[in-house]
């Protein structure tokens, strides 16, 4: 026993390797650059998507536009009252048309037939926006559409 | 140099390699997000400038009515209903077959017609849409499952009809079955042209 502690004592205790580290972080990084996509809009909108439980996955990213809809982050530059933003910046109504018409000619061929609008929508807004978003919609023939909703928590 | 050369190729120092990882970790962290592409699914009827004919009537029966307000407010079939309980008025309208008066006759006839106000909030409009998606998965999956002898549900169906790694006579079987439970349940939710229906 003391013969045991003496040899220990005399020693030093060896620095932890660190040599693994690298692999641990690099892990983490392939684990991210999976499961993440790149933030392909600025957020100029405040956007909080309601919660559903009959969801559906969107699985082709290719064939999907995106309309937003929300109130905007600067209030005090653009107000309070709800905006659609297209791509990068804020547009009005008769520009939805357009929009979706030139999302769709960008589609792959081999996507048009399933070609998807995806309206995320901050839960607070009213629905007369998005009404007229809709008839946009209907008249640029865009009619599959995909209300954005997270999955509901269950409460109980 | 003669040191240099009796002590062989150094080893490269690969302490700053965590470094260099934890950079592009939190770069990535920093640009992307989790991907949250999920939703309901719906479809729009076909743009027409012209108004709808007036007499395309359906049965009074067999059209269950619902009306929100701005204040959120749900009216179904002239009733004061609270949003949670909408879903199984939805699954009684639709799995009624003639027993209640005020439901439908047949799964088949039966029609939701969905009217909001502008001034409704997208989020109630949202949850009134969950519950009718709800209750047509409930009576389709109850049905897949008294078809399938309890193995499968209508998801469950829907899956493997579009599994690919599954044999083609297998996946049939699943898409004639995921058939006829829409055939028999099938999804009529009508939005009406939008109108103001007051409330504040």
């Amino acid at each position: 026993m003391s013969r045991f502690s003496k040899d220990s004592g005399k020693k030093e205790t060896p620095a932890i390797s660190t040599a693994s580290l690298p692999d641990i972080i690099f892990m983490l990084l392939f684990f991210f650059m999976v499961v993440t996509v790149m933030r392909e809009t600025n957020p100029i909108l405040k956007i909080k998507i309601p919660q559903a439980t009959e969801l559906s996955k969107i699985e082709l990213k290719e064939s999907v536009a995106y309309i937003l809809i929300g109130t905007p982050t600067d209030v005090n530059t653009y107000g309070s009252a709800p905006r659609i933003q297209l791509n990068d910046s804020y547009a009005e109504v008769e520009n939805v048309q357009f929009f979706i018409k030139k999302s769709y000619a960008e589609v792959p061929d081999a996507y048009k037939g399933i070609f998807t609008v995806s309206l995320k929508v901050d839960e607070e807004v009213t629905m007369g926006i998005v009404t007229d978003v809709k008839q946009e919609l209907r008249k640029a023939d865009a009619l599959k559409i995909n209300y954005a909703a997270n999955r509901k928590v269950l409460e109980e | 140099m003669g040191r240099s050369k009796t002590k062989g190729a150094k080893e490269i120092d690969a302490s700053s390699m965590a470094d260099i990882a934890f950079l592009l970790l939190i770069f990535f962290l920093v640009t992307t997000t989790i991907d949250q592409d999920k939703g309901i699914i719906h479809k729009l009827p076909t743009w027409s400038e012209e108004p709808p004919p007036d007499d395309v009537r359906i049965n009074d029966r067999e059209l269950l009515e619902i009306l929100v307000n701005a204040n959120n407010q749900l009216l179904v079939e002239q009733d004061y209903v609270e949003l949670e309980d909408l879903k199984d008025i939805v699954t009684k309208h639709l799995d009624n077959r003639g027993r209640l008066p005020q439901y439908s006759t047949s799964p088949q006839e039966a029609v939701i017609s969905l009217k909001n106000d502008r001034g409704t909030n997208y989020g109630t409009y949202i949850e009134i849409q969950n519950s009718l998606k709800a209750g047509y998965s409930e009576v389709r999956n109850k049905y897949a499952l008294a078809l399938t002898g309890g193995s499968m549900n209508y998801k469950e169906l829907d899956d493997c009809a579009d599994n690919e790694d599954l044999d083609a006579s297998k996946r049939n079987t699943c898409l004639g079955l995921k058939k006829k439970v829409q055939g028999e349940y099938p999804m009529k939710i009508s939005e009406a042209e939008p109108v103001n229906l007051g409330g504040n």
